[in-house]
Parts: structure tokens; sequence; C-alpha cells
């Protein structure tokens, strides 16, 4: 049974039950997993255009990503966080969809740039207009390339978002 | 498609996918591998993945709006990319920029080139497996996009030259930090060489990968460094001289085998030289303005002076606009090169006379790099293929645009 909003009942601090059954959740365990599960990210090396350089600048000496536990992975079976950084074209979005149905839940998605976003600058036949169109996006980070340091705000603000998150492990997903 | 297929032949042979996402690909690239065990027997390179419509988009901006478009073709090296184009207009307009924007322009062109070696020499050293270079290429990589933001307010989509000259002047603060940071610049390349070029690791994945003979290559089109590593002086700053390029003096580094530590060493000192051309563009700069009185303003003044006409003819109440400034530029078409990072970027534009260009074709050099892979590759291993794509240093925004 998936735990949404309407079906559970806080019977005390932290405590909360579902609804017509007799499981329990407690949202402390919840904020162990978000707290380890927020604080070592594993995006996925998968650069698109541009905005592909300004990632790997935030993944090189000056920024230096590794310093929040974010190490960059090449396979989307140990990837938590797929960035797509760049221009997605329509020849190009099936393989962006395979890659995201590969990683294992639970999975987050980042739009870094303009064209990840809306499309940006290129509003033309071949170019899809944001990736939300096709996947679930969590942060956007605009820009043309956004900077690292405006990356990171956006790996941060996904920390948040994950740090408010209850009932997404388990088997329950 | 982004997963591993291997299909099958026989028993010992085989079709591998590589690519299009692949940490060694450098961006979008699909390559179909056909293997005898692990030796290559074919490989077809697929292209198109980041096709994206910037040529189409160019007829549809005026001359000076497009300029923004070319920043995202090869965005290694945008400031090469906006200078190509401003070039081929200003060819086209006659337009001449004054000569201290030719001595900036060629000062953060050489600034470039040295930026996009350095992110080849991170990535290509990281695909072979030296991941220290990466972390010092970055480094010095950061200086000279400092430096960018510094002259132009960004670091990578700079889109700073101007048809018929620069947008804003340098002030000479920053000149005096860009000539203390050549110095430095020239120990570092020691350094990366310390690093690489005595490595016996290195060599033996280098050495004699990816062979390629001077007729050959020109008869493939490869043009920079790729062509210069098979020992053919081809370098359009030399033959063609554009910019500042007259007044500075420098030498072209050439390779002897044709081979990927040929292409390395004649990269390594490429850079070396274009610390050199920086300093001296320095030291020759004159004062003045940076903006030619003739060049275009930016929103070029044809959106306002559009008349509206109604069509009778086929639809009642069907509006065509008409710029009145039909006649604004001279007709006819250029083809205009310079010595981009990569090799010849040329732009070919025809006019019809209007503020919009009838066609803009890029001819970019990632794109016919790639066609060269097939013959580069030919009778090595799977794990050669990632330094012959390395060696070749392609970007596919621009081989795809």
């Amino acid at each position: 049974m998936h735990p949404s909003t309407d079906n559970i009942i806080e019977v005390e601090k932290d405590v909360k039950l579902i609804k017509g059954s007799d499981s329990v959740i407690i949202t402390t365990l919840d904020k162990l997993i978000n707290w380890g599960r927020s604080n070592s990210l594993w995006p996925l090396t998968f650069g698109l255009a541009c905005c592909a350089i300004e990632m790997m600048a935030a993944g090189a000496s000056r920024f230096d990503l590794d310093r929040y536990g974010i190490l960059f992975r090449a396979s989307p079976r140990q990837a938590d966080v797929i960035i797509i950084a760049g221009t997605v074209t329509y020849k190009m979005a099936p393989v962006v969809k395979m890659v995201y149905d590969q990683m294992p839940e639970p999975k987050y998605v980042i739009a870094m740039g303009s064209c990840a976003c809306t499309g940006g600058i290129f509003n033309t036949y071949s170019t899809v207009q944001g990736a939300d169109q096709f996947l679930p996006v969590d942060v956007y980070v605009p820009g043309c390339p956004p900077r690292p340091e405006a990356l990171f705000n956006g790996i941060m603000k996904l920390k948040e978002k994950i740090m408010k998150e209850s009932g997404r492990w388990g088997s329950w997903k | 498609m982004g997963q591993l297929e291997i299909e099958k032949l026989s028993e010992t042979r085989f079709v591998l996918q590589m690519g299009p996402h692949h940490p060694a690909t450098h961006g979008v690239l699909k390559l179909y591998c056909e293997f005898e065990g692990e030796k290559v027997v074919k490989i077809v390179p697929e292209v198109g993945y980041l096709h994206r419509g910037v040529e189409k988009l160019g007829e549809n901006k005026t001359y000076a709006q497009a300029i923004t478009l070319t920043d995202r073709l090869d965005y290694i090296s945008s400031m090469s990319n906006n200078i190509g184009y401003c070039l081929a207009v200003e060819r086209l307009l006659g337009i001449e920029p004054p000569l201290r924007a030719k001595f900036i322009r060629t000062m953060v062109a050489e600034l470039t080139r040295l930026s996009s070696h350095l992110l080849w020499l991170a990535t290509h050293a990281l695909d072979i497996g030296a991941m220290t270079v990466f972390l010092y290429a970055f480094r010095e990589r950061e200086q000279i996009l400092d430096f960018f933001e510094k002259i132009c307010g960004a670091r990578l989509t700079v889109t700073y030259p101007r048809i018929g000259g620069v947008r804003v002047d340098v002030t000479d603060e920053v000149l005096d930090e860009i000539y203390k940071f050549m110095d430095v610049m020239l120990q570092r390349i020691d350094e990366y060489e310390g690093l690489l070029t005595e490595n016996r690791i290195w060599i033996a994945r280098t050495r004699d990968v990816g062979v390629i003979s001077a007729d050959e290559a020109l008869s493939l089109g490869i043009t920079g460094p790729a062509l210069r590593g098979s020992g053919v002086y081809y370098d359009i700053r030399k033959l063609m001289p554009y910019d500042a390029y007259p007044y500075v003096e420098f030498e072209v580094p050439l390779g002897v085998q044709g081979d990927t530590y040929d292409r390395y060493l004649c990269r390594i000192r490429e850079m070396r030289q274009s610390c050199l051309i920086v300093k001296q563009c320095i030291e020759k700069m004159p004062q003045g303005e940076v903006l030619a009185e003739s060049a275009p303003e930016q929103d070029m003044p044809h959106q306002t002076k559009r008349k509206i006409t109604a069509d009778s003819s086929f639809w009642s109440g069907y509006i065509r606009f008409t710029a009145e400034t039909m006649e604004m530029f001279p007709k006819g078409e250029i083809y205009s090169a310079i010595e981009a990072p990569k090799g010849e970027l040329g732009f070919y534009i025809v006019s019809d006379g209007s503020v919009k260009p009838y066609r803009m074709r890029v001819r970019a050099p990632s794109f016919i790099h790639i066609s060269a892979i097939p013959k580069l590759c030919e009778g090595h291993l799977l794990a050669d293929v990632i330094a012959i794509i390395g060696t070749l240093d392609i970007v596919m925004g621009e081989a795809d645009r």
C-alpha cells in the first residue's frame, strides 16, 4: 500500500498510522534515511551539450563536488540523480528516457540549463522544449549555461526536497 | 540505444554499440563497432543526437543576433566561433575593425585555444586513465575562464566579439593579470609534460595508435592539430592571416609520424605558442576604439521599420511583413575560415541583401574528424578507440549543429 498524505494519521509526534492497516510509519526512520540519501547523491555522468562542460567544471578541482558526497557514476545502475545537462533533441529523448528507466528507485532529475528547462534559444523542429515533457523534473537550474555555483544551489534544493520526503523506503519505494 | 547491445555475428565476430551515452565519446556520439575478437573490423559513426537546427535558426535571425548561436556550436571555444562568424560577416559587409579590437580578438582567441586544449588534455588523459592531469588542467582552465569573466562577464558562452570589433574594452589591470598568468601557464605546461610525455604507460597507449599519413589526412579533410600531427604545414593563422596574426610571431609545431602521441605533442607545443602570442598581443596592443563606426547595431533596426501590407490577391486579410531595409547589405556569398582550436572553422554565408543571411553554413572541423574515425581505428583494439576519439578532439555541438 502506498502511503499518501490522505490516508496517514499522526497519532503522536513522529509516529504515524496508515488508515485501514496495521502498519506504522516511524518518521524518525524517515529522517535517518532521508539524511543518508541526501548526503550521498550520486549523479550520472551524462553530458548532452554545453552545460556538461560546466557540470565537469563543478566536479573538477576548483568547485569539487566530491566534498558534498557527490560522486559522478558512469553507470545508471549506480546513480541516484540524473542531471540533464544540455539540449535534448527528439533523437536523443528516447535515449535519455531509457537511461532514466535503468536507474534504480528512488531517482531524481535535475534539469540543468535553459535548454533542459524550456528549450532555451533553440525553438526549432528538432529540439524538445524542456526535459519535463518526458521526465519528472525535480529541480530546474536556469542559465545558459548555469555557473557551477548555480548547479550547487540546485543540488542543495534537491537535498532539501529529499529531507521532506516520507515513506519512500523499503518495499513501498 | 543507451544500453550496451551486443549482437553476435559468428563465434568470434560481434557488433557492439558504443554511445550515445558513454563517458568517453565526448558528447552524444554513437559508434557501431564490429569486432573480431577484440580487434576492430568496422566502425560506423552515427551523428545527429545533438542536431539543434543552428543553421536554420541563423537564417531567421539578423546578422548580429546570430552571434549567440555560434557560441553554442563549439561550446568549449566559443570565442573562436564568435570571431569566425564575425569575420565572415565583416568580409561580406566590408567592415574593418579597429586595430585594438584586432589585438584583443587575437588575445582572446589564443586564450580560448589554451582553454580548449586544456579541456582536451584533461578528458583525453582521463579516458586513457590519468586522473591527475584532469584535475591539474581544470585548475588552469578555471583561471582562464576567470579572465573571460573579467573581460566580458561570461564564463563559457561569451558572445564577446561583435561584427566590426568587440563589445567592451579590456582594462589594463586585467591585461596585466593575463600577462603574469602566461608565465605561470608556461610552467604549468611543463608540469603536464612531466606527467605524460615520458610516461611509459602514456607512450604505450598513444604511440602507433591511430596512425594516419599526410596524404590520407589531407584527402579526408582533417585540419588543425590533427593534420599538423601528420606533418602537414597547414595553419590558417599563417597562410591566410586574419585579425592581428600578421603582427605577432609564432611557430607552427608539426608532428612526424601522425599517431596519437604526435598529435598530443603538437597540441602541447601549440599551447606554448599560444602563451607567447597572448604575451605579444598585450605588449603590442595599441590604444583606441574597439568597435568600428560602420558596425551594425546589435538590435539591427529593421524591426521598427517593417511595413505591413495587405495582400488581397490570395487571401483577403493575409498580412505580409516586408522589411523596408531590404537592400541594407551587399548581395553575394562568402566563405571565410579561421583556425579554431579544433581545426579549420569556416562560415559560408549567402546574402540576399536583407538583414538576415539567406543561408548560413558552418564547416565544422569536428564533423569531418568524425568521418576519419573508421580509417584511424582500423585494426586497433577497443581500448584504442577511446584514445582515438580523444585525440581527434571532437565536440558534438559543432558536428551536429
